[in-house]
């Protein structure tokens, strides 16, 4: 490999976004390297969604720089589907496309943006719904699975597009709680392969275990950005540190 | 009362001619569902079109497909009629007008179809819009996310959903075309209420006429429910709750 150690994958600069009036996100700053496993909590409303929606463009943002793989997403000029084409997303709520079977859900994207073939589309299908334990349930549809299964479909659906990257928005929230390991199980395993992610997530079992860094946000802003043993450990702010323990202790 | 019941009217011969009543219902019948067949395939490739335009990230295209819808929901089906037959004509360039007025073949039946699948259109656009609108937003967030640009979002991943979920209230639009088309009558289309008319005044046995027409009416309207039923059952998604409630 002759990858540039510690070359960055996601770089954040100074990104602040408004809703009307309504300030969003403030002055937000930060970098992903390849092959890091970043972790942002916080608590509800503080921007978490909206700063990982800018990191692929789903969310405009007014002031600031987003750079992916060196890209600049906020650039005018910039052809967003290309770029999103491998930048795996994953959220709350599956977000499956609930007319197609489990196979069509995998190969659109690889069919429609990627231009593969039919043939080719469905191998790698094949091959990542037995890598999330899900090969018997190829030709059912979304609604049939429950929704850890679904949101394992929605993982494969997202690595079917080879990413660079994959980012995640509360994958386990909306999961019954016997649900969440099944899940983690497969964040788990990509996170040790080396994939560069960045997970919203309040879920600190995974934090500790995978994280490189954590980011904690308040009301917009980046209030903390510390490795994981900082942040664990040592000082730091009393809104992470009473964050933590409000979470930590249910 | 003293009314005289006939229902041999239908296959006696109407006055001065030499064919039977019953086949000027048929031909009216005729003309009614290719009137109101034509004007649906209009309203709904028009109405799907404009329901997505009303959606759109866009200010302008939202506001020119609203506008559409609005003018054309909100002026009574009889003055469109009217306004296309009459007005429409006067307002063309004068040669391509008079083309219109004295040579177009099958005028009435051409005006009539426009008129009706405009009209419509502008409430399929409506159903359309509800449905795209009901739909969770991450939806187009998860298309847009895996690099399908906004067109293929629509085609591949809201179209195919939105347009299950209206298919209910479509079925009574597709009902009222058939319903409308009888408007048609008053700019000289001989669909089945004009021919109703026609047959009225030259038999006199109103109330047979009047309940056979009916009966026909009744005909576009059940099969219009009934295809639209099929395709419904044909299109439900597994392990959706009406699919759930379909099988229990
Ligand atoms: N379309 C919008 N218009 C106005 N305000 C919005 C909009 N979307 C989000 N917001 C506001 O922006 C803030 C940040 O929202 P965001 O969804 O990013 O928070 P979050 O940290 O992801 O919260 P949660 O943990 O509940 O998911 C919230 O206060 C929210 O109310
Ligand atoms: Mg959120």
């Amino acid at each position: 490999m002759n990858q540039v150690p510690n070359s960055a994958m996601i770089e954040m600069r100074n990104v602040s976004k408004w809703y009307g009036q309504f300030q969003v996100l403030t002055d937000c700053s930060t970098r992903v390297s390849k092959g890091e496993v970043i972790v942002v909590c916080g608590p509800s409303g503080s921007g978490k969604s909206t700063l990982i929606k800018c990191v692929n463009g789903l969310e405009v943002f007014q002031q600031g720089e987003v750079i992916v793989d060196g890209t600049s997403v906020g650039d005018p000029k910039t052809d967003l589907p290309r770029l999103r084409a491998h930048v795996g997303m994953v959220f709350q709520h599956f977000e499956l496309f609930p007319h197609m079977t489990i196979t069509d859900n995998l190969t659109i994207g690889q069919i429609k943006v990627l231009r593969r073939s039919k043939e080719e589309a469905q191998e790698k299908a094949a091959r990542l719904l037995d890598r999330v334990g899900l090969k018997q349930q190829a030709h059912k549809h979304p609604g049939q699975l429950s929704g850890g299964q679904q949101q394992r479909v929605a993982i494969a659906r997202a690595l079917c597009m080879d990413p660079i990257c994959m980012l995640f928005d509360e994958p386990t929230s909306a999961l019954d709680p016997e649900m969440i390991n099944e899940v983690l199980d497969v964040m788990v395993e990509l996170a040790k392969e080396g994939m560069t992610m960045m997970c919203v997530s309040h879920e600190m079992g995974f934090a500790r275990k995978v994280a490189h860094r954590v980011i904690f946000m308040d009301q917009g802003r980046i209030i903390e950005d510390a490795t994981r043993d900082e942040f664990f450990g040592t000082p730091r702010s009393e809104r992470a540190q009473l964050f933590l323990s409000k979470i930590l202790s249910h | 009362m003293n009314y005289h019941w006939n229902w041999g009217i239908f296959l006696e011969q109407v006055k001065g001619g030499d064919e039977t009543y019953l086949n000027w219902l048929l031909t009216g019948f005729g003309w009614t569902v290719a009137v109101s067949l034509s004007a649906w395939v209009m309203a709904l490739a028009l109405g799907i079109l404009l329901g997505v335009l009303r959606t759109v990230p866009s200010r302008a295209l939202v506001a020119a497909a609203t506008a559409w819808v609005e003018l054309f929901r909100n002026i009574p089906l009889l003055v469109q009629m009217f306004l296309w037959f009459f007005v429409m004509p006067e307002l063309l360039p004068a040669d391509w007008g008079l083309w219109v007025k004295q040579e177009m073949p099958a005028k009435e039946f051409f005006t009539a179809t426009i008129c009706l699948g405009l009209f419509t259109s502008s409430r399929v656009a409506e159903q359309v819009r509800a449905g795209i609108q009901a739909l969770p937003g991450g939806q187009l967030m998860a298309g847009l996310a895996m690099g399908l640009t906004l067109p293929q979002t629509y085609r591949h991943v809201l179209l195919p959903t939105a347009l299950r979920m209206v298919v209910p209230p479509l079925t009574s639009e597709f009902m009222n075309v058939f319903k409308n088309s009888s408007v048609a009558f008053a700019i000289g289309v001989m669909e089945l209420t004009f021919q109703a008319k026609q047959m009225q005044e030259d038999s006199e046995q109103g109330i047979e006429t009047f309940l056979a027409v009916t009966l026909l009416y009744f005909i576009c309207a059940f099969s219009a429910n009934r295809v639209m039923a099929v395709i419904e059952r044909r299109t439900r998604i597994p392990g959706t709750a009406a699919d759930v409630a379909a099988q229990s």
